[in-house]
């Protein structure tokens, strides 16, 4: 994907390197920039992270796989099909052609009429489905499965890291699927949240956009940042200076990086006040950038820095991220953010930040870790000149695109008249750009090389001190033999045998006696073992419901929305037949470990893998939540056609249903669990809760019933939308009932196996709570008017 | 930089505890000496910003500026019923109040040489402060990306001196 990228933004140059090209017209370099932007942000740079993540993150903690292995392969299948139909869309001309932030109206059906939009909408919102499953896996995975003793203070530097992004994920991610959805209902169903004759505004967009897609900075920058704080320390032959500092940088980065979204919205007249704001959040994110920089620089100086490659473009990633970000500071300034607003200076700006601060430490990072993934020794000199062509070529490149932004050169434009007097400092941007572009694909050479032919190396040939190096390499896929216990931040470095006592099984859990693959489970803060987790063998499942949920989301490209209904039907039964293979018809009591302890499996705990993932889930749901009730107010404050003529209120039957039903959906699932720790069926408490499904469905459908016409009004179809939403909600956890039904008459639950009926317990209290809140925040307006 | 560079070149390191380093390198350098550069930066930028702002003023002439694909329309406070396209007739050295929307898709109102950009947005009113102080033709363009017409969607300001600002008034010059 960064190949295919990096030949689109070659593409570019190539246009942009004399004027009056003729070498496209604008609806094919309309296209081409759009997803240069698109695949670069959402197909290479979030994708490749968690790829780097999902593979070393368990050797890093020192347990043996992400807490959901078959998770991270539908996340993979679904990624790898979403990204396919993009560049399918590509190649026949379909692409999308209105920029990688898609403001309507542009991308409205009356501006854009083709499915080009469609195609951005419905592919990169599937893809950002398995970015959301890799998110809650991450967050898991580190909170639960780690070595016993690797306390939170002790943890790997990047598991931090990693943990503060997925959690960003969680929050950011869904404000922009839910501007997503409302596009793609807008163009479909010609609901009007953007057509501002019809109570909608195209603002609602850009808000929603960006507060996806600032703290989307920090996510791509955030992970980058973790491998440098991890490989610096080792190639400083010392240990991090300011672990604690660091840690806090990484959280005050994430935290401010969601007050920062107005920043890309300058000039779209919001008053100055609001504007001061939000320039002072702006320039504020350079102090803990600052922090953990020159805690880096510190840790080179209390340490005796060697100069492998890694280090070389580490350094590379010094000298591009610190203008970066001082370019950042200046456009963080709103006057002269108003004259260079969507020039070239912004590109150079972006290109400097995501470049230099993301692909340079991701480089380092590949070089790294190479002896892990081949097990062999680099030994051609290959990389480093690509080095000396990538930086250099780079700076070149991207110093002129600065200039040429100054001079005025606005972005987009797909070619400019040689009176302009941009033609020479165009043509030396594309050159640096054909030379950055020759460096990365030696790259390519360099590691395909190595993998395939270099020698035989040794087991931590950097002499690191975290646990991902303690195992044989290149590691093998269970990564560790036995989970060993860790005292220190460095467990190599307190002790140089411990590789060896982890393969001679010293460890918990070392000998497969049950017969299937199992792992610890961990206290999230002291990580003392508690659980035994049996992670599933290796299964097509995933594979078959990607494809299955592909067709749910790509079928209405075609207006196939019977085929994407009956699709969804599939993945609902695929879900539960995944679940269905996990629990046990019997309790099996407490489990040898090894090293002396026994503990309950996680099948026998109330607070089972599943529950935590629903836990992580909700909170993206919530965010979803909170974004859909922020547009409402959004729009009932700012846009130009409210408030509407008439509003809906509510009769006394319906808000007693609503009531009745949230408290019977918060009651039943309880009364099921004390029951079966009574050893009694839990049918009445089961009952009740699908009885006040059914109730809260009843109240949100009332909405639909008193405003039949979601296309009048921005306010009607938010209306639609909230129903929706409780509608939704109030069926998951229907399904959710039924299912733990099924599962008690099949004797998969007992005084100790409660852990599904928890499990549904927390769907039934989201769906009740945000079932009354969203309803409350319809009719209230109406009961007050 | 030149931080980076003495780190490779010292052999032994100096032998110096945690907490000092962390005092020097995080306290002083990672908190303290952006916060004031910063805080000094900003205070400056919303001063400048400040006076860019429309105010109150006793000779302000008020012009509308209504975008399309790929058009612009200008009208006059001064000269009611009259629309000129593609030009934006203004008097040199007054301010004047330009009144910006969209008819269609998100652009941007931008004169380099008078003043930063504003976006015109449909449904919405942005107000932007420009003033000439000479006489003359600037050029402006849209500044939102807004489909294949976009590299072409730019107009002219015409700045007049009073006596042709009049005539421009009365309508004897286009």
């Amino acid at each position: 994907m960064f190949a295919l990228g990096g030949v689109l933004a070659m593409l570019i140059r190539a246009q942009l390197a004399s004027p009056h090209s003729a070498f496209m017209g604008p609806e094919v370099y309309n296209q081409v920039f759009t997803m240069h932007g698109t695949v670069m942000m959402f197909l290479f740079a979030i994708p490749f992270f968690e790829a780097m993540t999902v593979y070393l993150l368990p050797g890093m903690l020192g347990t043996r796989d992400m807490a959901y292995p078959r998770l991270s392969a539908y996340g993979f299948w679904c990624y790898l099909i979403g990204a396919a139909t993009m560049v399918v869309a590509l190649v026949l001309g379909l692409a999308p052609a209105d920029g990688w932030f898609m403001y309507p109206p542009l991308t409205s059906t009356e501006y854009s009429p083709g499915i080009n939009a469609d195609v951005w909408l419905l592919a990169i919102t599937f893809i950002e489905v398995s970015a959301i499953a890799a998110a809650v896996e991450v967050v898991v995975t580190v909170l639960r499965y780690r070595a016993a003793g690797m306390s939170l203070s002790r943890m790997p530097i990047f598991a931090w890291y990693i943990l503060v992004v997925a959690v960003m994920i969680l929050t950011a991610f869904p404000p922009m699927i839910l501007g997503s959805v409302l596009l793609e209902t807008e163009r479909a169903l010609d609901w009007p949240f953007f057509q501002v004759d019809k109570g909608g505004d195209a603002l609602l967009w850009q808000h929603l956009f960006w507060l996806f897609g600032h703290p989307e900075v920090y996510i791509i920058f955030l992970p980058a940042a973790g491998m440098i704080a991890t490989i610096l320390p080792v190639m400083a032959r010392t240990t991090l200076l300011g672990y604690g500092w660091v840690v806090g940088a990484a959280v005050s980065l994430a935290v401010l990086s969601f007050g920062l979204w107005v920043h890309h919205m300058f000039t779209t007249g919001i008053p100055h006040m609001g504007l001061a704001f939000f320039s002072a959040a702006s320039t504020l994110v350079a102090v803990p950038t600052a922090v953990q920089i020159f805690a880096w620089i510190g840790t080179l100086w209390k340490g005796r820095p060697e100069l492998h490659l890694p280090m070389l473009w580490i350094l590379g990633f010094f000298a591009t991220f610190v203008i970066g970000g001082l370019t950042g500071v200046m456009l963080a300034v709103v006057p002269f953010n108003w004259q260079v607003h969507d020039t070239h200076f912004v590109v150079a700006h972006l290109h400097y930040v995501l470049i230099g601060g993301y692909v340079f430490p991701m480089v380092a990072a590949v070089y790294y870790f190479l002896p892990i993934i081949t097990g062999r020794t680099r030994f051609f000199k290959l990389g480093e000149v690509a080095f000396w062509l990538v930086v250099p070529g780079f700076h070149v490149t991207f110093l002129a695109v600065h200039l040429v932004g100054l001079l005025g050169m606005r972005r987009r434009i797909w070619t400019y008249a040689p009176e302009d007097g941009w033609a020479i400092i165009n043509l030396v941007a594309s050159v640096g750009g054909f030379v950055t572009a020759i460096g990365f694909a030696l790259i390519v050479v360099d590691i395909a090389v190595n993998a395939a032919v270099a020698s035989r190396g040794r087991r931590n040939p950097w002499g690191a001190g975290t646990l991902e190096w303690a195992t044989a390499i290149p590691s093998p896929s269970y990564n560790v033999a036995s989970i060993p216990e860790v005292r220190g931040r460095y467990p190599l470095h307190d002790d140089p045998e411990i590789a060896v006592r982890i393969a001679r099984g010293e460890g918990y859990l070392s000998w497969p006696t049950r017969k299937r693959r199992e792992t610890l489970v961990v206290g999230t803060s002291r990580a003392e073992p508690l659980q035994v987790a049996v992670l599933p063998g290796n299964d097509g499942l995933p594979f078959v419901m990607a494809v299955a949920t592909a067709v749910v989301f790509l079928a209405p490209l075609w207006d196939a929305y019977r085929t994407a209904g009956v699709a969804l039907l599939v993945v609902i039964a695929l879900a539960l037949r995944w679940a269905w293979s996990n629990g046990s018809t019997r309790d099996e009591g407490p489990l040898d470990a090894g090293r002396g302890t026994s503990l309950p499996s996680a099948w026998e705990v109330p607070d089972p893998p599943g529950w935590w993932g629903s836990l992580f889930l909700l909170l993206a749901d919530a965010t979803m939540f909170g974004s859909l009730l922020f547009g409402y107010a959004f729009l009932w404050t700012v846009a130009p056609a409210w408030p509407p003529a008439s509003y809906v209120a509510p009769g006394l039957l319906d808000v007693l249903l609503a009531l009745v039903g949230a408290a019977a959906l918060a009651a039943g699932p309880r009364l099921a669990a004390r029951a079966l720790l009574a050893s009694r069926g839990p049918w009445i408490g089961l009952l009740v809760a699908l009885a006040g499904a059914g109730a809260l469905t009843a109240a949100a459908a009332s909405i639909w019933a008193a405003r039949p016409d979601p296309t009048s009004h921005a306010y009607d179809a938010t209306l639609w939308l909230l129903g929706g939403f409780v509608a939704l909600h109030t069926t998951l956890a229907a399904i959710i009932l039924a299912y733990v039904c099924f599962r008690v008459a099949a004797g998969y639950a007992s005084s100790v196996r409660i852990g599904e009926t928890r499990i549904a317990q927390l769907w039934c209290d989201f769906a009740g709570s945000t079932g009354l809140v969203a309803l409350a925040a319809a009719w209230l307006p109406g009961v007050f008017a | 930089m030149a931080l980076l560079l003495p780190a490779f070149r010292r052999r032994e390191p100096r032998a110096a505890p945690d907490d000092r380093r962390q005092r020097l390198w995080l306290w002083g350098l990672g908190l303290a000496f952006p916060s004031v550069v910063l805080a000094t930066l900003t205070g400056y930028g919303l001063v400048v910003g400040e006076r860019l702002l429309p105010h109150a003023a006793s000779d302000l002439v008020t012009v509308t500026a209504e975008a399309r694909q790929w058009e612009w329309r200008f009208g006059y406070a001064d000269r009611p019923g009259q629309t000129t396209e593609n030009v934006l007739h203004i008097p040199a050295g007054r301010p004047v109040d330009v009144q910006i929307t969209s008819l269609d898709v998100i652009h941007s109102f931008w004169v380099p040489r008078l003043a930063g950009k504003l976006d015109a947005i449909p449904g919405h009113v942005n107000v932007l402060r420009i003033e000439a102080t000479r006489p003359g033709t600037y050029r402006g363009l849209s500044a939102e990306f807004s489909g294949e017409g976009y590299l072409g969607h730019t107009f002219r300001v015409e700045a007049h001196d009073p006596a042709s600002w009049g005539a421009f008034l009365r309508g004897d010059a286009p």
